[in-house]
């Protein structure tokens, strides 16, 4: 379990509790967070949840697997140092107090 | 056909309700919507994703709530009205009316058609006896998924996406399978043959079974249950479980008997309106006009809903914009994540780029020299490049896709 923040365009910072396993993608979705579409339900196929991570916490994170980062290619946002396709990141007790950004776009 | 319908609407009546009629009533929120919007559709769940039931859902990666498109506060917290398990059986179009099974009409500013399609069914003896399954929504989901446990022996009609999808979910729990096609190839209708040819491969690899231009000419059965499958060469397959995966049918029923314009899907327009200005749909059931094809056509995927549903709230909202997305796809069979960018059919070039024995290439796919699209195989790189170039109507030469040195992305500068 950890605690992720997620900040909306808006400013908005909402604060999930994500399950260990689940996908940072699936904990935004089914807590209503705004900004993340997951059009392809978290199969890295459409790189519609996008997020950026709070550039700090960076190394918290497992590296990206090429198919990740060749996704990243074709975001509607700028692909960034820090930017990550949500549905690639599963929850566990390491990230908790993880902060993620959404992007202005995602199609 | 492209009248532009008032950004004032009071109400947008939603008929379907997958991940297409859902995508609407999400986008038109978020592109600042405010009147009524009611989403009627005859499934007993709330929206989910469907391309899971094939794979993940059968395999317990994921469940009932896992394959949701939005949590069930969703609905309320956004004033989004979702009449689930019902169903609509005629739309009146002089008095703007949607009327339901139950008798109850529901009048709207404006009719959106997501009616999707339904799988087609197959016309032999024993089609209807138990053991006999199709897989399209959440409840055949469930059914098969709960029947796996006690299945040792599959027959898949139809080597398509869904019968290909599921077959390799099957074997991969030790399930004997066996997959009848009445076309030469797996996935014929849809990809090349050289990249057919590789997924045949793989599959057989697995211990699957094809039987390619045959056919079924009865169910055979013991005591109302299916035991196996006779096939059109007479060779007797014995099953515990036969799924029927044949491609779909378009609801475009209601439309019909509407007197809204059908060819084969509901003809729509690149701003998704029918030929009545208060009505308009989209995804599996529209015919559309796409930049990457000559000529309209119906497009089956969640891209495609997506992307005009999109289209459509932007329109609805007083922002017309005409439909240009590219078209994109993907396939998850066993280990093996098929992806393709653009429309590749009809093809009369198809050129490998890598080694299929390396269990990842692409094939470019051209028509008299034109660049159509790429089909690719673990080689997420190239199929995203090959959106890249679609999208900016790059001219790539078959010569270029097949020299493995040449860098692709120089024809994007």
């Amino acid at each position: 379990m950890a605690k992720i923040t997620y900040v909306e365009i808006s400013g908005v910072r909402k604060d999930v509790e994500v399950k260990t396993g689940t996908t940072l993608m699936h904990g935004a979705v089914l807590n209503g967070v705004k900004g993340i579409e997951a059009e392809c339900g978290g199969n890295c196929m459409c790189a519609t949840c996008h997020v950026y991570v709070e550039p700090s916490q960076l190394a918290l994170l497992p590296p990206k697997s090429d198919d990740e980062d060749a996704m990243l290619g074709s975001t509607a946002s700028p692909n960034k140092a820090n930017s990550r396709l949500s549905c690639q990141i599963k929850s566990s007790d390491a990230l908790n107090g993880l902060v993620v950004y959404m992007p202005p776009r995602q199609s | 056909m492209s009248e532009i319908a008032s950004p004032e609407l009071a109400s947008v009546i939603i008929l379907g309700t997958g991940q297409g009629g859902f995508q609407l009533a999400m986008s038109l929120r978020e592109e600042g919507f405010t009147g009524r919007i009611v989403m009627v559709g005859d499934e007993a769940f709330i929206p989910y994703q469907r391309p899971p039931l094939s794979k993940a859902f059968l395999s317990g990666g994921t469940d009932e709530e896992g394959v949701l498109l939005r949590p069930p506060s969703y609905f309320a917290d956004h004033n989004i009205e979702l009449r689930a398990s019902t169903r609509a059986v005629r739309i009146d179009r002089a008095t703007r009316k949607l009327i339901l099974s139950t008798g109850e009409e529901l009048a709207y500013d404006h009719l959106a058609l997501a009616t999707g399609a339904r799988n087609r069914r197959l016309a032999v003896e024993g089609a209807d006896l138990a053991g006999v399954v199709q897989l399209r929504d959440l409840a055949e989901a469930i059914t098969i998924r709960d029947a796996l446990p006690t299945i040792s022996r599959v027959v898949v009609i139809g080597a398509g996406f869904i019968g290909l999808e599921f077959a390799a979910t099957a074997r991969a729990k030790g399930i004997e399978v066996t997959v009848i096609e009445a076309a030469g190839r797996p996935m014929a209708r849809a990809i090349s043959r050289p990249m057919s040819e590789f997924f045949q491969a793989k599959h057989e690899a697995t211990g699957i079974n094809f039987r390619f231009q045959d056919g079924v000419r009865r169910i055979l059965g013991e005591e109302r249950r299916a035991s196996g499958v006779e096939t059109t060469s007479g060779e007797l397959i014995p099953a515990d479980l036969i799924l029927v995966g044949i491609g779909i049918l378009p609801n475009v029923e209601l439309a019909e008997d509407a007197g809204i314009l059908v060819e084969d899907g509901i003809v729509v327009d690149e701003f998704m309106a029918t030929s009545d200005a208060s009505i308009s749909a989209f995804g599996d059931c529209a015919r559309a006009p796409n930049r990457y094809a000559r000529a309209p056509l119906r497009i089956e995927s969640v891209q495609n809903a997506v992307d005009q549903a999109r289209c459509l709230a932007q329109r609805l909202t007083g922002k017309p914009t005409p439909y240009v997305a590219l078209p994109w796809f993907w396939s998850d069979q066993g280990g093996l994540k098929l992806q393709i960018a653009g429309l590749t059919n009809p093809h009369d070039e198809a050129i490998a780029r890598g080694d299929p024995v390396s269990g990842a290439f692409s094939v470019f796919c051209f028509n008299q020299g034109r660049f159509l699209g790429a089909e690719s195989v673990n080689r997420v790189h190239d199929y995203m490049l090959a959106r890249r170039l679609l999208a900016k109507g790059a001219e790539l030469a078959p010569s270029q896709a097949a020299d493995i040195g040449f860098d692709l992305k120089s024809l994007l500068n």
